[in-house]
């Protein structure tokens, strides 16, 4: 065994070996590293540590560039760790620190290993250790070895004690009651004159402070001193982060800070430093205009450097900012639109959140314009940011910076034609958006649907579905804008369309349905309305009678539409865009050209629609299969019961009238208009008494089970976007039901709401009483309870176009909010809770009973006086104490114990303005504290008394 | 802590030396290696050095073959991270003369000495040159 062991030393190969076999090889990397593999799990087995040490560090090496799992050395690198050899020791902590997680079995094992090695005379074991703690530290660890760091902190040794300041941060954070222990040590280290363990622990601070900034003010006077004199760059980064999360929490503070800052920018001649004094400023000292006007000036410098790297950082400080003075920006135009072209993407990207920082209402089209087309011209990625980002823009608080909804709806679709787009859930949901909430942006809507359906080119490409599918629902929902609604029916129906994914054909099916029902609906009530009005002139149609004046004559071919409700001859030069007043009825206008609704392009529409929908009918898509019959169903329907239209006779049937019927309902199902819906607006439907939502209703399955629940979609809120009814109308037409049945239907759906009202919305149903579900915002209802709201929106948005924009060629349409619902609920942010508590005590100890040591006047050898206030006290206790405390630090006879005192913020202001004065000289200023100070004396016992704030900085 | 890792990668895209100031998993390690080795090797000179990944940012730096990334913080300062960049190879200059790859490969225990002294725990606590060296010479001479 021995012989064995002196064989494997004598021939083992080193870690060289192995980095230049690795590099010799030519078996491949993956054998030779299995073979190695082998070879390092036989030696590491070896008694001889030697052996096992070199093994381990082959492993190590292995791990750490070739990912090869060590977890199985565990237990091997605890043994290197304990060896004497400092080598070996050394390999074992490289070893566990490398590969040691919390989940580390033997990590239970090393705890007095590292006690011994932390207290270890050699300050290089003693290295090794802190090191290997700082990685793998654990609660356990960190509260086991508290006082062997607690004494390393004050060791003599530099070497040692700058890395056990390194380590409290791993301490602090696994186990915040090591605070209370060490923190005294770590602040005494600020002071320290040495600059390798001042560096060390304001790196500390500047991540502490990252955490929870509010209880590191009270070491405000330390960090200040550090910035003035200190003329390490390394330190003055770090001291300017922590005074950057600092500044904001105190303004007196901020203040004071502010000079020595522009000093440093000034002065410096490392540019890390200046940019950093340039980015403390525009984060947290944004309200000091001569700061920022000189850090601008700074950016700027930057921003004309040939280095990438300068100009990145200065457009990035440049977007921090813009939101509060946009000036920056505007100064640096041309540096940034010229950025929009470097050959760098972050630094494009940069510049392209810059220019959309600098939108507004009057330069948004000639922005968009300019990015669209620039878009056109960039790499895909690129492209797709630009979209992106102007998408995100526009539709900021609801669409607020466009006033023209025309441009944008077809803005919309030139993005959506731009050849890398990849937007398309954006644009979808945004054309539908602005479809419920703009109605005058509808017709434009409806043009730019109908371009995009009807290029065949769009169908193929996948990303595009969505727009598509948009498109198609636009159309659909809106077909009483559009041109020609045949033509929208034909590219719904184009054979090309079967590359669509089933969801979207469905959408397709959907809208096809729709405009059927438009277009027979629209050719019905005109030729009544026109039987009704001119029975004379217009004897010569045949298709429909109405009831009072039943017709004969023959169908005109070229027959002038007219628009329903106004009998007039001459509505046929009726504006296209004008919307009817809608009492109910859909047919506001048609055009008046070529695509009359005449018998014969409604039968021709009939005939086209059904030959493209059949084979449909066998999909394998329920929700095509579905839809594909519902249509068919109709057209059935129709066929048999309006045979008139079909074969051009001259026949009189009752049913006719049925069909009317029927083809109205229909038609007022969808004429109904959807609405936005708020988010809130499930919340808002109070819960009735002794409705208790919260119960189990598994086992009512069971009980129902052959009980036939009413469908779904009866009482289900109509969903914003795909808002395809199917009500009681609908689906008759798939039964083939007559109308009578639909009537029963209806009544029974107002039935049922009428006794459960309690369960749908309040703002609704007020006298209405409609068939169908109204919207949740409905326009048309102005005189609702809504109309409040309704005015409110109307209201702003004219004061905004009279304010900002008063001479804007045409005014702003309304664009539909919601009230407060629609605003994303914001979740407050929890802190973590180990945070909490390391803050907590990091609170205790700076704001408790040895807080009036914190000062200069710190003494180092003392006794650490361990008085932890009352963990139950609040913050705003332990904030008041500690303003006292702070005050009278030189008068220790105070007792300090729960004074509780109500701020007043008048006092406050005045007492700030009281400091304010008395910070120019020294003397001043002690005199200013003993005045506060006997303020705070003298009323220590009155209730309202005011809290002192300490000028930090004195 | 400031700093989260130090790579460093020859331009093959190798990873030489790996030191990381969070425990991940070598799944982790490999995924985040491949992902920031595509994203940085291919960014030509006249790009920034400054690039954002994931939750953090990755500050590089190339010398001769060998490429130094440093993950970092959002907030921490891209320049500072340069210069210790800069100081890393300086460093390892003057102990070896005239460092290159090979240096780093065969002798990747000193490499992470030097970085121990520098780095602690992500935060960067040693910035001059002869105190980060004096341990590793010890160290040379004692053995």
């Amino acid at each position: 065994m021995a012989g064995s062991s002196i064989m494997e030393t004598l021939f083992q190969r080193t870690l060289e070996d192995l980095i230049k076999g690795m590099r010799l090889q030519l078996i491949g990397e993956s054998v030779f590293i299995s073979k190695a593999l082998e070879e390092i799990r036989r030696e590491i087995k070896s008694t001889d540590l030697h052996t096992k040490s070199i093994a381990l560090q082959k492993l190590t090496y292995l791990n750490s560039l070739h990912a090869v799992d060590m977890s199985w050395a565990a237990f091997h690198a605890v043994e290197c760790m304990s060896s004497s050899r400092f080598a070996e020791k050394r390999i074992g902590y490289v070893a566990a620190s490398q590969s040691f997680n919390e989940s580390t079995p033997v990590l239970l094992l090393i705890t007095n290993q590292l006690r011994k090695d932390l207290t270890s005379v050699n300050e290089y074991e003693a290295s090794l250790a802190l090191e290997c703690l700082a990685k793998i530290g654990t609660v356990d660890l960190a509260r086991d070895l508290t006082p062997e760091i607690f004494t390393l902190l004050s060791s003599s040794k530099v070497f040692v004690r700058k890395k056990s300041i390194g380590v409290t941060m791993r301490v602090f954070e696994k186990y915040p009651d090591a605070v209370r222990v060490c923190f005294k040590r770590l602040v005494e280290n600020l002071e320290s004159s040495d600059p390798q363990s001042l560096s060390a622990t304001v790196g500390v601070f500047c991540e502490l402070a990252a955490k929870d900034p509010r209880s590191y003010l009270p070491l405000a006077p330390e960090f200040y001193r550090i910035l003035v004199d200190s003329r390490n760059n390394w330190v003055l980064i770090k001291v300017l982060k922590i005074f950057a999360k600092l500044a904001p929490l105190e303004p007196r503070l901020a203040k004071k800070v502010t000079e020595p800052i522009c000093e440093h920018m000034r002065r410096t001649g490392a540019k890390s430093l200046m940019f950093e004094c340039v980015r403390t400023v525009v984060e947290s000292l944004s309200v000091y205009e001569s700061a920022v006007k000189l850090a601008v000036a700074k950016i700027r410098e930057l921003l004309l450097e040939d280095d990438p790297n300068l100009k990145y950082l200065g457009l990035h400080a440049l977007s921090i900012v813009a939101p509060k003075h946009l000036w920056a920006v505007l100064e640096n135009k041309e540096v940034v639109i010229k950025s929009l072209s470097d050959e760098d993407a972050n630094i494009k990207l940069e510049s392209l959140r810059l220019v959309m920082a600098m939108v507004s209402e009057s330069s948004i089209v000639e922005i968009c314009r300019v990015l669209v087309n620039y878009a056109l011209k960039s790499d895909p990625e690129f492209c797709n940011e630009i979209l992106g980002s102007i998408l995100s823009t526009c539709a900021r608080n609801f669409y607020e910076i466009v006033m023209d909804f025309e441009w944008y709806v077809s803005l919309l679709g030139e993005m959506s034609r731009t050849p890398h787009c990849q937007k398309g859930e954006e644009i979808e949901s945004q054309l539908i958006d602005v479809g419920m909430r703009v109605r005058d942006a509808r017709p434009e809507l409806v043009r730019v649907a109908r371009s995009l359906l009807i290029d065949p080119a769009l169908l193929g490409n996948p990303f595009l579905n969505r727009i598509l599918s948009a498109a198609a629902w636009v159309s659909g929902e809106y077909v009483e804008y559009s041109l020609n609604p045949f033509e929208l029916a034909e590219a719904l129906i184009q054979p090309r369309a079967s590359l669509l994914p089933a969801s979207i054909r469905a959408v397709y099916l959907q809208s096809i349905f729709k405009i059927l029902i438009f277009c027979v609906n629209s050719y019905l009530s005109q030729t009544e309305t026109l039987a009704d009005w001119e029975p004379k002139v217009l004897d010569s149609i045949s298709d429909l009678a109405s009831v009072r004046a039943p017709i004969e004559g023959e169908c005109e071919e070229a027959f002038n539409p007219r628009v329903l409700g106004q009998p007039s001859a001459d509505n046929s030069i009726e504006d296209i865009g004008n919307v009817d007043d809608g009492d109910g009825q859909t047919s506001k206008f048609v055009s008046f050209s070529k695509n009359g609704f005449t018998r014969e392009s409604i039968a021709n529409l009939l005939n086209l629609v059904e030959v493209a929908i059949r084979p449909l009918s066998r999909s394998l898509e329920v929700e095509i299969l579905e839809r594909a019959c519902n249509i068919l169903g109709l057209i059935e329907v129709l066929k048999r019961e309006m045979p008139a239209v079909f074969q051009n006779e001259k026949v009189l049937e009752k049913e006719e009238l049925e069909v009317l019927k029927l083809i109205k309902l229909m038609n007022d199902a969808f004429s109904e208009e959807l609405g936005p819906v708020s988010v809130s607006a499930q919340e808002r439907v109070p819960i009735p008494d002794g409705l208790v939502l919260k119960d189990n209703l598994a086992d009512l399955d069971e009980i129902m089970g052959d009980v036939k629940l009413p469908s779904a979609s009866s009482f289900s809120l109509e969903s914003p976007y795909y808002g395809h009814r199917m009500d009681p109308a609908s689906s008759n037409v798939q039964s083939n039901e007559d109308s009578e049945a639909s009537n029963e239907s209806m009544s029974l759906l107002a039935e049922h709401r009428k006794r459960h009202g309690l369960y749908y919305l309040p703002s609704e149903g007020n006298g209405t009483i409609s068939n169908d579900y109204p919207p949740a915002n409905d326009l048309k209802s102005v005189d609702t309870n809504q109309d409040d709201t309704e005015d409110f929106v109307k209201l702003t948005a004219q004061s905004l176009v009279s304010k900002k924009k008063p001479n804007y060629a045409k005014p702003r349409p309304v664009v539909v909010k919601l009230d407060e619902g629609e605003s994303v609920p914001v979740v407050p942010k929890k802190q973590d809770s180990r945070d909490d508590l390391l803050s907590g005590a990091v609170r205790d100890i700076l704001l408790g009973d040895d807080a009036e040591k914190l000062s200069s006047s710190i003494k180092g050898k003392e006794k650490v006086n361990m008085d932890p206030l009352d963990s139950k006290e609040n913050m705003h206790d332990m904030e008041n104490s500690h303003h006292r405390k702070t005050t009278s630090r030189r008068s220790k006879q105070q007792p300090h114990r729960k004074e509780r005192g109500r701020t007043s913020l008048e006092k406050l202001g005045k007492e700030k303005e009281e400091h304010g004065g008395k910070v120019k000289s020294k003397s001043s200023h002690r005199h200013g504290r003993q005045k506060s100070r006997q303020k705070a004396e003298g009323s220590s016992d009155v209730i309202a008394q005011t809290p002192v704030i300490p000028d930090f900085l004195l | 802590m400031g700093i989260r890792f130090i790579l460093m990668v020859n331009k093959q895209g190798q990873t030489r030396l790996a030191q990381y100031y969070e425990y991940l998993t070598l799944e982790e390690r490999r995924a985040l290696e491949g992902e920031i080795v595509r994203k940085c090797l291919a960014r030509t000179e006249q790009q920034c050095s400054f690039v954002e990944h994931r939750n953090y940012k990755i500050v590089y730096r190339r010398y001769a073959s060998l490429f130094f990334l440093v993950g970092v913080d959002n907030d921490e300062n891209e320049l500072a991270i340069l210069e210790f960049i800069h100081l890393l190879v300086e460093t390892m200059d003057r102990h070896f003369g005239n460092v290159c790859e090979l240096d780093i490969m065969f002798h990747l225990e000193k490499a992470h000495f030097m970085l121990e002294e520098m780095v602690m725990n992500g935060c960067i606590v040693e910035t001059s040159k002869s105190n980060i060296l004096t341990p590793i010479q010890l160290m040379e001479k004692s053995s």
